[in-house]
C-alpha cells in the first residue's frame, strides 16, 4: 500500500495564491475533497497527480517494498481518442509500457469489470457521456493504480449514469486502490467518502470522517457549505 | 425568376467562345481523347505525389510546433504562416536554380521531369499543410493535454496520437494543399518546361492554348480541371464524412 | 459501410500509382530549347515524330523566347538550341557555349494591326515607314519586351526607322513582357499594332479585328538557326544524339519535312540550310 502526503503545499498562478500551505497525510481510505467553486480542489488533485508543479512545498510518495507508485486520474470530462473503446485502453497500457498481448488481456478484463465488454469494438467517441466516463474509469483501472484521482467524475451525468459510475469507483476501491476524489455532490460525498477534506480559498479548513463532518462540522464555513449557504 | 435564369443562359450561350468551350469540353471528355487523358493523369499523379511528399514533412512539423516547446518554434510558425502565400513563380525559380545543370542538384538530371514538378509543388504546399496542421493539432492538444500527460505520454507520442486522432480534420488541410498544387501553373511551367507528352499538365496546357489564342480549347481544359478537382474533393469529403459518423 | 480492407487496398493501389511518377521511361532523348514560334505554329508537332521515327531519338522541346532559350542552354539545361536571333546566336557560339551555328530555315515577320488602321500603314510594304507613321500618330503598339528573337528584330526595325519608341515614356508603346501568343492576345484586346512571325500568326486563333498590314519587306526576314551546346562546357550534354538531330534538320529529309508543313495550304517555314 502506498502513502501520499503533502507538506506546506503552495501553488501560485499570475500572482494569485490558489493553494495556500496545505499539509495532508492521505489515509488509505476513500478521501473526498469538498469545497466551493474556486476553492482549489481540482488544482490540489493536479498537483498531487503531477500535472502541475507546486510553487512551494513537497509531495511525498511512499510505497511498501521499493516499487514505483502507480497512479491514474479521471477527469470531469473524459477525453477519449478517436478509436475503439478497447484501443483506448490498450493505448494507455502501451504508454505504461505493457506489452501488446498482456495489454489486450488487461483491457478486456477492465472493460468487463466496468460493464462495457459489449462496447469494446465501438468507437469511444460515439458512446454516451456515462459510458465514456465508465470507459475512462476502465482505462484507469486497467493501469492497476495504487492511487486513483477523480476530479468531479459525475459532474456532467444524470442520476442513473452517476450511480453506474459510482458503482465502478466502488469496485476499483474494493479491488485495492486508494481513491481521492473531488465532488460538488454532497450526497455523493456521503456515499463515497470515508475521509472528508474541506477546502476553501486554497486552505484546508477541516478534516474529518464523513460521519463527523456532516453531523457536526467544526468550521463555520463548512457548516454553511453543508446548509447550502454561500458566504463567499 | 426562372425566366431571368433562362435569359441569362441564352445570353451566355450566345458568346461563341463559351459555347465552343462547352462543346469542346464535352467532346474531349466523351471521346476520352488520349492526349488529354495523359495530361489529366499526369496532373493528378504529380499533384497527389507532391501532396503525399509534403505531408511526410508538413504533418510532423505542424504537430511538433503545436505540441512541443523548443527554441525556434515561434520562428517556424511565423515562417510557415508567411509562406502559405508563396508565389509559385518564385518557388519555380528556386527549384529551377537548384535542379539546373549549373545548380547544386544539377548532376541528378531532374530538370524538366515530372519529379521536378513534384518537388516544386511539394515545396509550395508544405507551408500550407504544416500551418493548417499546427492549428488543428494545437486545438486538439488543448483538449487532450492533461489526459495524455496523465497517461505518461511524452511529446513525441502525443504528437503522433494527435495526428491520428485529428485525421478527419487534417484531411481538410491536405485538400487545401492539393487544391493549391493542381491549380498552380507558374512553378511547373518553369521546372517542367511544358514538354509535350512528358511534363505537360492541365494548367500548362491551358496556358499554352491561351497563348495560341485558342480560348475555347483553353476554357474547355479549364472546365475539365475544375471538374477533376471537384471530383477529388467530393470523394475525399464523402469518405471522411462516413468515417466521421463511425468514429465520432 | 464500406469494407475497411477494401479501402486499404484501394489506398495502397493509389499510392503505388502516385509513386510511379519518377519512373517515367527516359531512354534516348534530347532536350531542345526552342522558341514559342516553332512550337506554337505546330511545326514541331509535324517535324519531331518524323525525326523520332527515323532515329529512335525522342525530342523534348522547352519552348521559350530566344533570349530565355539561350540562357537555359548557357546553364547546360539543353542539348540543342533552335532559335531565331542571329546576333545573339553568334554571341552564344563565340562565348564558347555552342559548337557552330547552322542555318535551318526562314520565314518572315509581319506587322499586324487593326483593320481600321489608324496610322495608315497598310499596303506600303515599307516597314521603316510604317513604324515612323505609328510613332507619328502615337497609335497603340504592343511590344513583347522579353528579349526574344522577335523582340530583338522589332528593336532593330525601330532603329532602322530612326525612332525610339520609348522616348518620353510614350503611352502608346506597350511592353507586355510576355510570349508571342499572350502579346497577340493583348494586341487583339486593345487593337494595337504588333510585330509577329508569320508562323505564330497563321496558327493564332483569337484574332479579333487584327489583320496583316505590312509584309514582304526584305528587312522582315526571319532566320532560324540550330546550335549544338558545347559538351566541353557542359560534359553531360548529349553530344552524339544532339548532333544527329542537327544533322537531320539540315539534311535533305529534314529540309523536305520543313517545307512540307502547311497551315490552310500556306507554307510556314522555308528551308535554307547549308553554311551559316
Amino acid at each position: 500500500m502506498a502513502h501520499l502526503s503533502v507538506e506546506n503545499l503552495c501553488y501560485d498562478i499570475g500572482g494569485r495564491r490558489i493553494i495556500d500551505s496545505i499539509s495532508i497525510e492521505f489515509s488509505a481510505r476513500r478521501s473526498v475533497v469538498l469545497g466551493p467553486n474556486g476553492a482549489g480542489k481540482s488544482v490540489l488533485l493536479r498537483l498531487c497527480h503531477g500535472l502541475l508543479v507546486p510553487t512551494a512545498g513537497s509531495i511525498c510518495w511512499r510505497a511498501d517494498a521499493n516499487v514505483a507508485v502507480r497512479q491514474a486520474m479521471v477527469f470531469q470530462r473524459p477525453v477519449m481518442l478517436r478509436r475503439s473503446a478497447l484501443a483506448n485502453l490498450t493505448h494507455a497500457l502501451s504508454l505504461a509500457g505493457v506489452g501488446a498481448s498482456e495489454a489486450r488481456e488487461r483491457a478486456i478484463t477492465a472493460l468487463r469489470s466496468a460493464g462495457l465488454e459489449a462496447l469494446a469494438h465501438r468507437s469511444a467517441r460515439v458512446l454516451s457521456g456515462g459510458e465514456q466516463q465508465r470507459l475512462a474509469l476502465a482505462r484507469a483501472w486497467a493501469l492497476r493504480p495504487d492511487i486513483l484521482f477523480l476530479d468531479e467524475p459525475t459532474a456532467n451525468l444524470d442520476p442513473v449514469a452517476t450511480r453506474e459510475v459510482e458503482a465502478v469507483i466502488d469496485a476499483i476501491h474494493r479491488a485495492g486502490t486508494q481513491v481521492i476524489m473531488t465532488t460538488h455532490n454532497l450526497g455523493q460525498a456521503r456515499r463515497m467518502g470515508d475521509d472528508i477534506l474541506f477546502i476553501a480559498r486554497g486552505r484546508l479548513l477541516e478534516r474529518a470522517s464523513a460521519d463527523h463532518f456532516f453531523r457536526a462540522p467544526k468550521s463555520a464555513e463548512a457548516a454553511a457549505f453543508i446548509e447550502g449557504e454561500l458566504p463567499w | 425568376m426562372l425566366e431571368y435564369v433562362k435569359r441569362c443562359i441564352v445570353r451566355v450561350w450566345a458568346i461563341d467562345t463559351l459555347r465552343d468551350a462547352g462543346l469542346q469540353a464535352l467532346e474531349l471528355m466523351i471521346g476520352l481523347d488520349e492526349a488529354m487523358m495523359n495530361i489529366v493523369a499526369l496532373s493528378v499523379q504529380v499533384s497527389l505525389s507532391a501532396v503525399v511528399l509534403s505531408c511526410l514533412i508538413a504533418l510532423p512539423i505542424g504537430a511538433a510546433t503545436a505540441v512541443g516547446r523548443f527554441p525556434g518554434r515561434q520562428a517556424i510558425i511565423v515562417v510557415m504562416n508567411a509562406f502559405m502565400g508563396l508565389p509559385p513563380v518564385v518557388v519555380g525559380l528556386i527549384v529551377y536554380l537548384a535542379l539546373s545543370r549549373a545548380g547544386p542538384l544539377g548532376p541528378m538530371g531532374l530538370l524538366f521531369t515530372p519529379t521536378a514538378m513534384v518537388l516544386a509543388q511539394a515545396l509550395l504546399v508544405t507551408p500550407i499543410i504544416a500551418a493548417l496542421t499546427r492549428q488543428i493539432v494545437a486545438d486538439a492538444w488543448e483538449e487532450y493535454r492533461e489526459q495524455l500527460q496523465s497517461l505518461g505520454s511524452n511529446g513525441f507520442r502525443s504528437a503522433l496520437t494527435l495526428i491520428w486522432d485529428t485525421r478527419f480534420s487534417l484531411l481538410t488541410a491536405v485538400l487545401a494543399g492539393l487544391g493549391r498544387a493542381t491549380a498552380e501553373v507558374g512553378a511547373v511551367m518553369i521546372v517542367g518546361g511544358n514538354i509535350d507528352g512528358v511534363t505537360r499538365v492541365m494548367t500548362t496546357a491551358i496556358a499554352l492554348e491561351t497563348s495560341k489564342g485558342d480560348l475555347a480549347l483553353a476554357l474547355a481544359l479549364g472546365a475539365i480541371l475544375i471538374l477533376l478537382v471537384v471530383m477529388l474533393n467530393s470523394s475525399a469529403y464523402l469518405i471522411s464524412e462516413a468515417a466521421r459518423r463511425r468514429y465520432g | 459501410m464500406v469494407d475497411p480492407v477494401f479501402i486499404r487496398v484501394v489506398l495502397l493501389a493509389c499510392l503505388a500509382w502516385i509513386a510511379s511518377v519518377p519512373a517515367q521511361a527516359a531512354e534516348r532523348f534530347i532536350t531542345v530549347a526552342s522558341t514559342t514560334s516553332t512550337e506554337q505554329s505546330g511545326l514541331f508537332g509535324h517535324l519531331l515524330p518524323l525525326f523520332t521515327r527515323a532515329s529512335g531519338i525522342e525530342v523534348r522541346v522547352v519552348a521559350l523566347g530566344t533570349g530565355q532559350a539561350l540562357a537555359l542552354a548557357r546553364r547546360g539545361d539543353a542539348d540543342v538550341v533552335f532559335v531565331h536571333d542571329p546576333v545573339a546566336e553568334e554571341k552564344f557560339v563565340s562565348e564558347g557555349y555552342g559548337r557552330g551555328r547552322q542555318r535551318v530555315m526562314y520565314n518572315d515577320f509581319v506587322l499586324i494591326g487593326p483593320k481600321a488602321d489608324p496610322a495608315r500603314v497598310a499596303g506600303s510594304g515599307d516597314i521603316a515607314q510604317a513604324l515612323q507613321r505609328i510613332h507619328a500618330t502615337a497609335s497603340p503598339f504592343a511590344s513583347r519586351a522579353d528579349k526574344s528573337g522577335t523582340h530583338a528584330a522589332e528593336l532593330r526595325l525601330w532603329r532602322l526607322a530612326g525612332k525610339d519608341p520609348q522616348d518620353g515614356r510614350a503611352k502608346w508603346y506597350r511592353e507586355t513582357g510576355s510570349g508571342m501568343g499572350p502579346t497577340l492576345n493583348t494586341a487583339a484586346a486593345m487593337n494595337a499594332y504588333v510585330l509577329t512571325d508569320r508562323g505564330t500568326w497563321l496558327s493564332f486563333k483569337n484574332r479579333a479585328d487584327l489583320v496583316i498590314l505590312v509584309e514582304g519587306d526584305q528587312r522582315l526576314f526571319n532566320q532560324y538557326g540550330v546550335i549544338l551546346v558545347n559538351s566541353e562546357k557542359h560534359p553531360h550534354v548529349k553530344h552524339a544524339l544532339g548532333q544527329q538531330f542537327v544533322d537531320w534538320l539540315t539534311s535533305k529529309p529534314g529540309q523536305n519535312a520543313i517545307a512540307g508543313y502547311r497551315i490552310g495550304g500556306e507554307q510556314l517555314f522555308f528551308p535554307n540550310a547549308g553554311g551559316s
